[in-house]
């Protein structure tokens, strides 16, 4: 399977994400959107990491390459539990204090 | 057309539905359900790629913890009521136009990049993504980050329950 599809599947994943993030006005949403963008770039990097595994094992095969790409991955799905369980808090107290989780109501620093 | 090619195309073609599906359903709640079955895609393309470990974790992280903390919070909201007010129609259009703009940059870049032209992806075999394999390296060489990780979920727990109490 060539790397083209991939990125082409990837890039349309977190195109979709970015285009939520920015039509969207519930914060829940916006926020899922953003998972959305990190797993579409959790799987271009896993399918990177097949790429370089496939070039390298021409040359010896026994080899590890591309298994670093897979540990960046299970990081980023670290990194993005913790920032879900800030993220939701924060929209839960941004609820409890103007009773909606419509993002236009957060300008007041714009006064 | 083998097996392989007939699943990766059925299941990019079901995550951008549903990607799209989160994007214009009204009920949020819908909109979860929506984003686990692209969860749930994304870890057959992993099966695909023989990265099992990865698969495996991606449905219990992604589609068990975090999408059941979504529904937790949209449930706890009384959220699941079609209340949202939307933007106006030109906000969604140029959002949508921007969003296609940057998709043509990425997919142009991709097919002008010369260095990963013409290669290819090893489909179901290959055995770095094998959990022994991981485990090794993961506590070999990156012992370090993975307990510093463990300090980072302390640290977001116990922010998450300072900015959660009623005060």
């Amino acid at each position: 399977m060539p790397i083209q599809y991939y990125i082409a599947l990837a890039a349309c994943l977190f195109c979709i994400g970015v285009v939520g993030v920015v039509t969207r006005r519930n914060a829940i949403i916006i926020f899922m959107c953003i998972e959305l963008m990190l797993n579409a770039v959790n799987l271009l990097l896993v399918a990177f990491s097949k790429m370089h595994y496939s070039s390298a094992l021409a040359v010896n095969t026994h080899t590890n390459a591309g298994i670093d790409a897979q540990l960046f991955v299970f990081f980023i799905m670290v990194v993005a539990a913790a920032e879900v369980s800030v993220g939701l808090a924060i929209i839960v107290m941004m609820y409890r204090n103007v009773h909606s989780v419509d993002i236009n109501f957060l300008n007041r620093l714009k006064n | 057309m083998s097996i392989t090619e007939i699943l990766f195309w059925f299941l990019s073609v079901l995550a951008l539905f549903s990607a799209i599906m989160v994007l214009i359903s009204k009920n949020p709640v819908h909109s979860v359900l929506w984003l686990i079955i692209v969860f749930f895609t994304i870890s057959g393309h992993y099966l695909l790629l023989n990265a099992q470990f990865l698969a495996i974790v991606n449905i219990i992280v992604y589609a068990g913890a975090i999408m059941v903390l979504f529904l937790f919070v949209i449930m706890l909201m009384n959220l699941n009521i079609e209340t949202e007010r939307q933007r106006n129609i030109w906000m969604k259009f140029f959002g949508v136009i921007s969003g296609g703009l940057l998709l043509w940059i990425f997919i142009s870049a991709s097919r002008s990049a010369t260095d990963i032209s013409g290669k290819d992806i090893l489909m179901g075999q290959g055995n770095i993504g094998l959990i022994q394999n991981l485990g090794k390296v993961l506590f070999r060489e990156y012992a370090l980050p993975f307990e510093i990780s463990s300090v980072l979920f302390l640290s977001a727990m116990v922010g998450a329950v300072v900015i959660g109490k009623k005060d």
